[in-house]
């Protein structure tokens, strides 16, 4: 009796320590040495692994990060440059200054401005909607109203307008994280430069057809008339395949376009309002 | 004591009759539109004819604006290997060349002609006399395919002269004749075999020629018992030509499928019927070869079935190329009220057009106009896990998985369970009992996965 509790005793032990050693040499054997600055970096990201800087998540740009020479071209738009100052001081690097984007929709295409000429009820998914044909309007370019951006927000960053039937982004939630960008099979939304107040200042048409048809399906596309590219004293605007479009970088807010836009597919939203203008803009039902 | 088997065969042809062993449906076939005569459409007063109706590479227009053209001269020249020529269906003066919406709403690069009188051009034989003998050679076939602009009429509308040219290092044994016409609702490819069967099987003994094969297969669904007797009974007259009676059974007009309820070969996934030493032609291209061999006829119209149960006059017309579809709807007695859908093409795989103000191009089999009571989808549901996707699935896939996985966008594992082998048949969304929308979302997994093979080839 004894002898069976002892012999147990003695060999699990021994067992164990043998084990212990194995583990003990395979574990100094095999070890991968892993800068502890990524953890670091790491743990100073915001965690939402959204994709945003380009990477896969959070702890891929930390990696790359810490490997990189100079933070030229890496930048998480979710934290800003605060986070980025952060993370440099803790690298002892020196942080790039990059413009804090917003994401735009560029359509203006409600149902009393885009007539809408049949109605489509296959599934609710921009993507299957896009590949199956042009859409319920006229506009083959226009934003299709189901969606896709909306789920693919993770910071809440915007909603389905039920009246426009527009995707409405909200300024302080969105973090430029380029998600809704590439949901978007038609690329209607574009990352712009935030301007001070939140002011913006974009061409909300993506129609690249010529002025007669793009007029016709919607009321406020834009024609390609050139207009507001002559009147640019900045260079900001280029026109390409009938669509203007205006360079976030090079625009000042001076407004003389939005003014002389013949279908108001300019749209200036949160500036002051005009003081010799009474009449209401129709940009008012997109800031929401 | 065993009980006496009390049931009775009622028709002993269907245990023995021919088809593809996986998968299918029968849904009701509603050909409205049988036995009507072809009739040739008027001419409408404009047409539009998009410079891309094949698969491939779009031709090139070589009209300008205010040129005059006559009915079946080239006005866009092929590009490329797989792409072919496209001819005017009218005689008039081009207006434009510009973007038109075309039957998905999207524009897309079209020749548009003012239709003046209706003045052909001089090597077309107009006549409507029978010529069985093929003068030409091997070469000049498949060159006159070309030149003619065929391609495959029975939707796909693939460039008819790649299929003929055989890759080197293949053979081909055997030509098969589509003439099942599995959709419910089309008559068109049965009435052109009913009206033209000489000629068809005149096509038939061009395109073995063009391929260099002895013997042909026509497969023709049993619903058309008057099409097999009369192919039937003149085959005997054609060397090599043989007619076969099909059970009826969706998808069977699927190039794959017909293959293997004929001659019993697989092909496999990713591959073409010419690896298994066969090539699948439709009786609607046949007879384009007809006459573009033997009468020098380009492909400048085609017959497409217009349909519908609340449609005054369904029937068949001999439609030019370009006609808008609201012309082909007002020549079979106006669009009836309360029509909820105008699909183009099948009931299973056409699409709804948005407009019926877009053009008949080479592809248009059928038009069809849905009331609105039967044009509406159901409400989707959860899977219920019955499985009958998979058991209609005529290409052994399984659809519930291939849709759940596309909606989780795992793209790498949908290539894995070979989404690009689905033809879009419709099966699955057509069985389905919780009304989910299936190939929607397999045809979006499909071509995103496809995308992926590009990016991942061009790497």
């Amino acid at each position: 009796m004894d002898s069976t509790v002892i012999f147990t005793v003695v060999s699990l032990s021994s067992l164990g320590a043998l084990s212990a050693v194995i583990l003990y040499v395979v574990a100094q054997k095999f070890q991968v040495f892993e800068d502890p600055r990524i953890e670091e970096v790491q743990n100073a990201l915001p965690g939402a692994n959204c994709g945003g800087c380009g990477f896969a998540g959070c702890r891929n740009f930390a990696e790359a990060l810490v490997k990189a020479e100079s933070f030229d071209g890496l930048n998480c738009p979710v934290g800003g440059a605060s986070l980025m100052d952060d993370v440099a001081k803790l690298l002892g690097r020196e942080a790039v200054a990059v413009d804090p984007l917003v994401a735009v929709v560029r359509c203006n295409g409600t149902p009393t401005h885009r007539p809408r000429t049949s109605v489509y009820d296959g599934i609710p998914n921009c993507r299957v909607a896009h590949s199956l044909y042009a859409g319920e309007t006229a506009c083959g370019f226009g934003c299709l109203g189901l969606g896709d951006c909306v789920v693919a927000c993770k910071f809440d960053a915007m909603y389905m307008d039920p009246v426009t039937e527009l995707p409405v982004i909200i300024d302080d939630k969105c973090v430029a994280c380029g998600a809704c960008v590439k949901a978007c099979p038609r690329t209607i939304i574009e990352l712009r430069k935030k301007a001070k107040k939140d002011r913006k200042l974009y061409v909300s048409c993506v129609n690249k057809d010529k002025g007669g048809p793009a007029k016709k399906a919607c009321n406020v596309a834009c024609i390609g008339c050139g207009k507001c590219f002559k009147v640019c004293e900045y260079g900001a605007i280029t026109i390409e395949n009938n669509l203007a479009f205006i360079d976030s970088t090079k625009c000042v807010f001076c407004r003389k376009c939005v003014t002389e836009c013949p279908t108001d597919a300019i749209l200036e939203i949160n500036f002051p309002p005009r003081k010799e203008k009474v009449e209401v803009k129709a940009s008012d039902e997109t800031i929401a | 004591m065993r009980k006496k088997d009390t049931r009775v065969i009622t028709n002993k042809r269907d245990t023995v009759l021919k088809t593809f062993p996986v998968g299918g449906v029968h849904p009701p076939e509603n050909k409205l539109s049988a036995g009507k005569a072809i009739v040739n459409l008027s001419l409408p007063a404009q047409v539009v004819i998009p410079v891309s109706q094949h698969i491939g590479a779009p031709a090139t227009a070589i009209v300008n604006k205010g040129d005059v053209v006559k009915v079946g001269q080239i006005i866009a020249a092929s590009k490329g290997f797989v792409s072919t020529n496209i001819h005017s269906s009218v005689s008039g003066k081009v207006n434009k060349i510009d973007l038109m919406p075309d039957s998905s709403g999207y524009k897309q690069m079209s020749i548009v002609i003012d239709v003046e009188g209706d003045e052909w051009i001089d090597t077309i034989d107009k006549t409507d006399m029978l010529k069985k003998e093929v003068t030409l050679s091997k070469e000049d076939i498949v060159k006159r395919c070309l030149e003619s602009g065929i391609v495959g009429l029975g939707g796909a509308t693939f460039p008819s002269h790649v299929k003929l040219s055989i890759p080197p290092g293949k053979k081909c044994d055997v030509l098969i004749i589509n003439g099942v016409e599995c959709e419910p609702y089309l008559t068109s490819d049965h009435q052109l075999m009913m009206e033209k069967s000489e000629e068809i099987l005149t096509g038939v003994t061009i395109l073995m020629k063009g391929l260099g094969v002895e013997k042909a297969m026509i497969g023709i669904e049993n619903n058309k018992p008057d099409a097999i007797e009369k192919l039937g009974k003149l085959t005997e007259k054609y060397k090599g030509i043989t007619v076969h009676s099909l059970k009826v059974k969706y998808p069977q007009g699927g190039e794959k499928q017909l293959i293997k309820a004929l001659i019993n070969r697989e092909v496999p996934s990713g591959r073409l019927p010419v690896d298994v030493g066969t090539v699948v032609h439709n009786t609607g291209t046949a007879f384009a070869v007809y006459e573009a061999v033997q009468k020098n006829k380009p492909l400048f119209e085609r017959i497409v079935t217009i349909t519908g149960k609340a449609l005054a006059k369904p029937g068949n017309f001999r439609v030019r190329i370009g006609t808008p579809v609201s012309s082909l709807i007002e020549a079979a007695g106006g669009m009836p009220g309360g029509t909820g859908k105008i699909v183009n093409g099948g009931p299973m795989m056409g699409k709804a057009l948005g407009s019926p103000e877009v053009p008949v191009v080479k592809g248009t089999s059928g038009i069809i106009l849905f009331p609105e009571s039967e044009a509406k989808r159901t409400k989707s549901n959860p899977c219920i896990r019955c499985s009958k996707c998979i058991s209609v699935c005529a290409m052994g896939l399984e659809p519930y998985l291939l849709m759940t996985i596309t909606e989780r966008a795992l793209f790498e594992r949908a290539e894995k369970e070979k989404i690009t082998d689905c033809m879009e048949c419709g099966s699955c969304s057509y069985v389905c009992p919780a009304g989910r929308p299936l190939l929607d979302y397999i045809r979006l997994g499909k071509s995103s996965v496809l995308k992926m093979i590009r990016e991942r080839n061009a790497k």
